[in-house]
């Protein structure tokens, strides 16, 4: 177990590497470059070449990419440039990744408390109409685009109501203990605060958990009926168990696997949408973040936060990976 | 027996359907006979006929041209107004005063073709690199399948995000590209994998035995092979692509040039007006989730049919 951990602990260090490598490659090879950006299109052709001088520019690729990943490993992946011009790469991403946390957490927790059930119980009376209209229902959900949904929700539900629509610049501030909004008016027992935070993040976490719902819902039900096809289902059923421990001990323990999977792998998904649900509703998290860096060209910014969505993307998977000995003992994590 | 869920995992299980099929009946002839009968295939088979004939007549069915604004006149200078339907209008004016109705028609025409170049592109660069990782084996396999690695371990959106924005001045054509690239790597793991299974397999075995050239095993036994599991994943991607321009532009990723109409840009582009003007967007939305559905619907049910285990 341990040296397994290790190992793709070791791989994640290859993915980051060679991902960064790829990704630095790719903003020197971009039209204009910082050098334009900081000092605009009117500059003369010696202070274009002493700023580039400065910042290294005029020393080989690999030079410069050996140096970065010098400043990198200090924490240092260079400053913004329209995010929020000015402040480091890594203060932004440090800022924002708790309201992302705490976005995309409801979110799953929306999907996996709907999608298990609803998915149990389509598989359970398979070919009915609750079993047809709910697989409809979740190929619509994978076919709406994100954002339109987030808008539709912003501008329909939240007048009907009463949420408040814009992210957390009207919300009530708790005393910040974690950065996390909702767990910070808890801990101080703010509970006003804590409640607001919460409006603000019902209507993008719902938004947000359409598609994780959809593939949680659809795995849940090819799992659950792969299953109740087994013996072992037969043979509980004619021995004469009761069909809630049959359900919690033989049908749902072993149909966990996929669907614990699917849920690690929603996470890509997560910070996908995160960045359009974010936008949509002003929400300043690292989505938002992500967004205008696009928008802006903010290379320092994206570079940092695609290689951290990389980054959690594979832990959260491994997570995922070293629960598997944990949900079914006859696997034994290699 | 249990659902593979892994991004990689159902890449390979889908590869894997690949090649075998039942004495007699060929895997083709038996699929078609179920989808024939399937009403979800036929669904979707419909609106996506419907579809390609719409953008392929939209020329001639948009009563209106699509790039002149025709009613300016009637655009209040606030910009806040659009002009509503009436006669030879049926859906009115967008921002810019131009016939709505033809614009989402013509729409579909360029949204056919954003879909299809991904879809095309994708599965050119994946069928590359797959059939070259698969066939050829050894150090290109490893090289060609560590890279594949690196691009799935990217949530895939993210993918297609950073690689719009590294163009300066993005066009119809780099929103192809960005879409196209994020499908590269899951069409050369699913090459790779159906070429590693009928390495082995007799028909492979038989055709070196008769002394057939190697060059000639890969293109003419293997590659038609894994067709049906190739068609499956074109299918859904055309979905995908589709709904992933339309995230592009509303970034700001997309074609800046809105002449001509496509539906993943008239969505994005209306963001800002979306509380005072929702028809601007739930029309191209609509038409969007509408197709996006036809080809899931297709894409799901050959899945079925294409794969031996559920055949009956």
């Amino acid at each position: 177990m341990l040296r397994y951990t290790i190992r793709r602990l070791i791989q994640l260090v290859g993915v980051v590497l060679v991902l960064s490598l790829l990704l630095f490659a790719w903003l020197r090879a971009l039209p204009g470059g910082p050098v334009s950006a900081l000092l605009g299109e009117r500059a003369t052709p010696e202070s274009r070449e002493a700023l580039t001088k400065q910042l290294g520019l005029d020393q080989p690729i690999f030079v410069q990419y050996v140096k970065f990943l010098g400043r990198a490993l200090s924490g240092d992946f260079g400053v913004s440039t329209g995010v929020q011009p000015g402040d480091s790469a890594m203060e932004i991403f440090l800022q924002r990744f708790p309201a992302t946390i705490e976005l995309s957490f409801l979110a799953i927790v929306i999907a996996v408390a709907l999608g298990i059930p609803l998915g149990y119980l389509a598989a359970k009376r398979r070919g009915g109409w609750f079993d047809n209209l709910s697989v409809a229902g979740s190929l619509i959900g994978v076919a709406v685009p994100v954002f339109f949904l987030a808008y539709v929700l912003k501008d329909v539900l939240s007048a009907a109501l009463g949420l408040p629509t814009q992210g957390r610049q009207d919300a009530i501030g708790a005393t910040r203990v974690t950065g996390f909004f909702v767990v910070d008016g808890v801990i101080t027992q703010e509970w006003d605060a804590a409640l607001n935070a919460l409006e603000h993040l019902i209507l993008p976490a719902i938004a947000l958990s359409t598609i994780p719902f959809a593939v949680v819902f659809r795995i849940t039900r090819a799992a659950v009926l792969d299953v109740l096809n087994e013996d072992f289902v037969r043979t509980a059923e004619s021995k004469g168990l009761t069909s809630p421990v049959i359900r919690r001990r033989h049908v749902l323990r072993n149909a966990m696997l996929p669907v614990v999977t699917t849920i690690g792998l929603q996470t890509g998904a997560l910070l996908a949408g995160a960045v359009l649900t974010e936008k949509v509703f002003s929400l300043p998290g690292v989505g938002q973040a992500l967004a205008i860096g696009f928008e802006r060209r903010d290379y320092p910014v994206l570079l940092l936060l695609i290689i951290m969505a990389t980054v959690v993307y594979v832990v959260v998977n491994l997570l995922v990976d070293l629960s598997y000995a944990f949900i079914d003992p006859r696997i034994r994590t290699r | 027996m249990v659902t593979p869920t892994r991004k990689k995992d159902r890449i390979d299980a889908l590869a894997a359907s690949s090649g075998e099929s039942d004495a007699g009946v060929s895997l083709a002839a038996s699929a078609w006979r179920t989808l024939r009968r399937s009403p979800v295939f036929l669904t979707g088979a419909t609106i996506i006929t419907l579809f390609v004939l719409i953008s392929l007549l939209s020329p001639w069915l948009a009563p209106q041209d699509t790039a002149e604004p025709m009613l300016i006149d009637q655009v209040v200078k606030a910009r806040n107004e659009i002009p509503p339907p009436q006669p030879g209008h049926l859906l009115g004016g967008d921002l810019q005063g131009r016939d709505f109705f033809s614009r989402l028609l013509v729409g579909s025409q360029q949204t056919l073709i954003v879909g299809v170049l991904a879809t095309l592109i994708g599965l050119a660069g994946g069928l590359t690199l797959g059939t070259l990782a698969g066939a050829l084996g050894g150090w290109v396999d490893t090289v060609v399948m560590r890279l594949v690695d690196v691009m799935l371990s990217l949530p895939s959106l993210l993918l297609a995000f950073s690689i719009s924005a590294m163009f300066a001045r993005p066009n119809q054509y780099t929103v192809i590209v960005a879409v196209a690239v994020v499908q590269i790597p899951v069409f050369a793991r699913l090459l790779r994998g159906s070429m590693l299974a009928q390495r082995s397999s007799d028909h492979v075995l038989a055709a070196t035995a008769l002394g057939v050239k190697p060059g000639a095993i890969v293109f003419r036994h293997m590659l038609p092979n894994s067709l049906g599991p190739v068609i499956v994943q074109s299918t859904l991607v055309l979905a995908t692509a589709i709904i992933d321009a339309a995230a592009l532009s509303f970034l700001g990723l997309g074609n800046p040039d809105d002449r001509v109409p496509e539906w993943g840009q008239m969505l994005g582009d209306v963001q800002n007006v979306f509380d005072t003007h929702p028809q601007l967007a739930f029309w191209p939305a609509g038409c969007i989730i509408v197709v996006a559905l036809g080809f899931t619907l297709m894409g799901e049910t050959l899945r079925e049919a294409l794969d031996p285990k559920s055949r009956r």
